[in-house]
């Protein structure tokens, strides 16, 4: 059955010293470089020499927290870190397969500066940006930035109708934003600059254009500082739990990540997703559903577990996740990803338990498991992470504004 | 004659969107491809440089209410460039210009701290601010600020992000493994921070970074500007490239350094030049002119009287004579996102003066306009050009010079091979980098090793 199944997409999400909060105390940890461009450099060189399509980096305004919406006073635990966006472009000159995607916290930032961020990103990897959209509607963060301030709520109270206004609101406003990011990097088409000397003008001005972006929160009007960027589109992905971020990836997404923990419900939430994508008028373009899974791999099949188990008592309190946590060897989490897969992924993106040991699991264990059942690349066969997701290069929204009817065309969101 | 001889410090500035930067010859490469930047980056490592400078703007450049489209246009994210920078490059200094006005402090000081982090300490900050709505329309915030409000605003965004900086001093991460102990105290980086134009309050999340804080500069040449550097910088990016005016800027600067506690060392004055080599001395001048041409078209001489007379002057043959009419009353309409135009102040007077003066020399629009715009700083054989920078900072006009070529991105080539050895040569100028850091390099304290408590900029 799984035999007629195409290749899985496979990302690892990078975030401090693995996602298990006592991961920093393991023996292949590095705690003390977790700040150093050659840490990250490290992992992602581990990453692409598994041929994954792409690493995520985590980020956020604000210090980690074992509490889901406030700070807390923790200090067992990784606190601290860089800015996602400069760790990704640091390391791109040193890569050249893998794709690289930062993520972006939409609430506090301005569309303008990340457009012309990502669209960089894109030309130091020649081709291999995307980003990854998230909100924040803590209290704690806000108050970093002073222009809003949201109620303190836990986590329990997500479905308290004022809870769920301010987080419908922030999704809105994060549609909005990836619209306008999406449109500065269409500001400028690809062949505007002419350089032509007999008129001497660098640029044909027709050829760039006003975004006009007006919207409920803000409005930017471009075009952008910076000419479009090699993939054209940058490549946008979000996490999403419940129905409201459900929306916005079929909405404004290439990759929506999923954290559906068995094949009943990756089949559930893919339907969901594909219903809003058609409701949305995307039916025809592609959109990724990748899985999201918490990963401590290991050849022995208890020894995972057991890890796991010691990481707890280490931390003084069991690991939970949004995501499921899978614990095993490669060989069990192939045949649960191609069950996953079944069911309608079209990827995942695996969140290392212990980035020091369960990234080299992924790339020197799952991989080769995975390549043997035909189930995932040999070779990179791309050179953007557009062409290692099968996407196209799209084209230019306002190409044709000069000649045809001012609406443009394929345009994404709302 | 028995001081001993300073040490230059010299700086690369990647050729900008002005029309010094001349993009219509075949050795003018990209100006948005990485290659470009890494090239130049490492031409100016190579010739052990101090750092590496970029200027931004943050809304394309109109005239006429349409897209000014004669000279460069494009350019990358500051923050992305430069930490993509950091990999291809191990000593040189990176320096980005990041506006106050349309940023917030929170965010911009994690991005300093994670380039000061990426690049091993190597991270510096030209701070400047805007207040035209024009550039706000890209903003989600808008942006308009009064203009006596920029340096309030600018000034408030520095004392904030170095509260931030400072919020972690060093030493909060143990990360004992066998303990337990990631961090000394749950506290870290707590930061409040009530003025004008900011209040905020919370923990910062980038702990210490190598230098502590990004080395800072100023570029702002009132008054005003001149305050907040001595109160502030580490360096300022003058504009004064005359052996005169460079002295009266470099004295005035230093003397003010004293009321803020400071010394003359602690802050450096590197003001932009351009150059032109040739050969010999007289080919370099043949070589000026054909740049001026080059720089100053027809159209481009066009556009920039249109900046004094306020109107569209399209009709005029740029190899013709001057305009008869006179300049357009009121404020200045025609150009936006560019701050030159405000240097003409008295556009009628400065209109007589040109008319004056082209009917003297018998000379167009054209000729007009590459007579009054500036000549290249130094124009020479290497030898010339090396014994003129030295001259310029023995004479204290200057610490140093930011040097802006015309090419991108070879620009910087001729300079390093031929002039850099000349002042190693002189004992001028370092042949190895000594230290690390970007601090190390201009001779600038660790914070934290100030020993005076009262320093100014800690936040209140």
């Amino acid at each position: 059955m799984s035999a007629t199944l195409p290749p899985l997409h496979l990302a690892v999400a990078l975030d401090g010293a693995g996602w298990h909060p006592a991961s920093w105390r393991e023996p292949q940890a590095r705690p003390h470089d977790l700040f150093t461009a050659d840490y990250w450099a490290g992992a992602v060189a581990e990453a692409e020499r598994g041929l994954l399509d792409f690493v995520t980096f985590e980020d956020a305004l604000g210090l980690q927290s074992s509490h889901p919406t406030e700070p807390d006073t923790r200090t067992d635990q990784v606190r601290g870190r860089l800015d996602a966006v400069l760790i990704a472009a640091r390391v791109a000159p040193l890569t050249h397969h893998i794709g690289l995607v930062p993520t972006v916290i939409a609430t506090h930032t301005e569309p303008f500066h990340i457009s012309k961020a990502i669209a960089t990103l894109d030309y130091v990897s020649a081709g291999r940006a995307g980003v990854r959209v998230q909100i924040s509607a803590k209290a704690h963060e806000a108050a970093h930035f002073g222009r809003r301030t949201f109620p303190r709520f836990g986590i329990q109270e997500l479905d308290a109708p004022a809870v769920r206004d301010v987080t419908a609101e922030l999704f809105e406003e994060a549609a909005d934003y990836i619209e306008v990011a999406r449109r500065l990097w269409d500001s400028w088409e690809d062949d505007a600059e002419i350089r032509d000397v007999a008129t001497g003008r660098f640029i044909d001005r027709d050829k760039l254009h006003y975004i006009d972006f007006e919207g409920k929160h803000f409005s930017v009007k471009g075009p952008s500082i910076t000419p479009r960027p090699p993939q054209g589109q940058p490549v946008v992905s979000a996490l999403a739990h419940r129905s409201v971020p459900f929306q916005l990836v079929a909405h404004s997404a290439d990759i929506g990540y999923v954290t559906a923990r068995d094949a009943d419900q990756a089949r559930a939430v893919v339907a969901e997703i594909r219903a809003a994508q058609e409701a949305a008028g995307r039916a025809e373009e592609p959109l990724h559903v990748f899985g999201d899974l918490v990963v401590f791999l290991d050849d022995d099949p208890t020894a995972a577990a057991t890890r796991l188990a010691r990481l707890n008592v280490l931390a003084g309190y069991e690991y939970t996740s949004d995501a499921k946590i899978f614990t095993g060897t490669p060989i069990q989490l192939s045949d649960f990803l191609r069950e996953l897969q079944q069911a309608g992924l079209s990827g995942f993106r695996l969140r290392p338990g212990v980035i020091g040991s369960d990234l080299p699991a992924i790339t020197r264990g799952l991989v080769p498991e995975l390549q043997r059942r035909g189930a995932f690349r040999r070779a990179y066969e791309a050179v953007t992470l557009r062409g290692l997701l099968g996407l196209t290069r799209p084209a230019n929204r306002y190409a044709n504004a000069n000649i045809g009817p001012s609406e443009p065309e394929g345009t994404v969101g709302p | 004659m028995s001081k001993p001889l300073k040490q230059i410090h010299l700086a690369a500035h990647f050729p900008g969107v002005n029309n010094t930067t001349v993009w219509s010859e075949p050795r003018a490469g990209s100006h948005i491809e990485f290659s470009s930047f890494a090239h130049f980056a490492r031409t100016a490592e190579r010739a052990k440089f101090d750092f590496l400078f970029l200027a931004e703007g943050l809304r394309l450049r109109e005239q006429g209410g349409q897209i000014y489209d004669l000279d460069v246009v494009g350019r990358p994210d500051i923050f992305t460039v430069l930490s993509a920078l950091a990999a291809v490059t191990e000593r040189l200094g990176l320096t980005g210009t990041i506006n106050s006005t349309f940023n917030e402090p929170y965010e911009v000081a994690r991005q300093f701290a994670s380039l000061d982090h990426l690049s091993g300490g190597r991270a510096a900050w030209n701070v400047v601010t805007s207040w035209d709505a024009f550039t706000g329309e890209n903003f989600r915030r808008g942006g308009f600020l009064p203009q006596e409000q920029r340096y309030a605003r600018a000034k408030e965004f520095l004392v904030t992000a170095t509260g931030l900086f400072d919020s972690w001093r060093g030493g909060e991460i143990i990360a004992d493994q066998a303990t337990g102990t990631f961090l000394r105290d749950a506290r870290v980086g707590a930061f409040v921070h009530s003025g004008e134009q900011f209040d905020i309050t919370g923990q910062f999340n980038v702990p210490r970074s190598p230098q502590g804080r990004p080395v800072i500069f100023q570029a702002g040449d009132s008054d005003e500007g001149r305050e907040f550097a001595a109160s502030s910088a580490d360096a300022i990016f003058s504009r004064h490239a005359t052996l005169d005016a460079g002295r009266d800027f470099y004295a005035d600067v230093k003397e003010r350094l004293a009321r803020y506690g400071r010394t003359h060392d602690q802050l450096q004055i590197l003001p932009a030049a351009t150059f032109v080599l040739g050969e010999t001395d007289a080919e370099a001048q043949e070589i000026s002119h054909e740049v001026r041409r080059q720089q100053v078209s027809g159209a481009t001489a066009i556009k920039y009287l249109e900046h004094v007379w306020n109107r569209d002057l399209s009709a005029y043959d740029p190899d013709g004579p001057l305009p008869d009419i006179d300049p357009a009353p009121g404020e200045n309409t025609i150009a936006r996102g560019r701050a030159s135009v405000r240097m003409f102040r008295d556009p009628l007077a400065t209109a007589r003066q040109w008319r004056e003066r082209a009917a003297a020399e018998k000379l167009s629009i054209r000729e007009l306009v590459i007579a009054t715009t500036a000549r290249q700083s130094f124009i020479g054989s290497p030898a010339t050009v090396a014994d003129t920078i030295n001259t310029f900072v023995q004479a204290d006009a200057a610490d140093g010079f930011i040097l802006v070529p015309h090419i991108t991105p070879g620009g910087l080539d001729k300079f390093a091979d031929t002039v850099v050895p000349l002042l190693q040569e002189r004992g001028v100028f370092r042949t190895e980098y000594e230290g690390t850091t970007l601090r190390d390099h201009l001779g600038l304290r660790h914070p934290d090793a100030e020993a005076d408590p009262s320093d100014q900029r800690v936040a209140s």
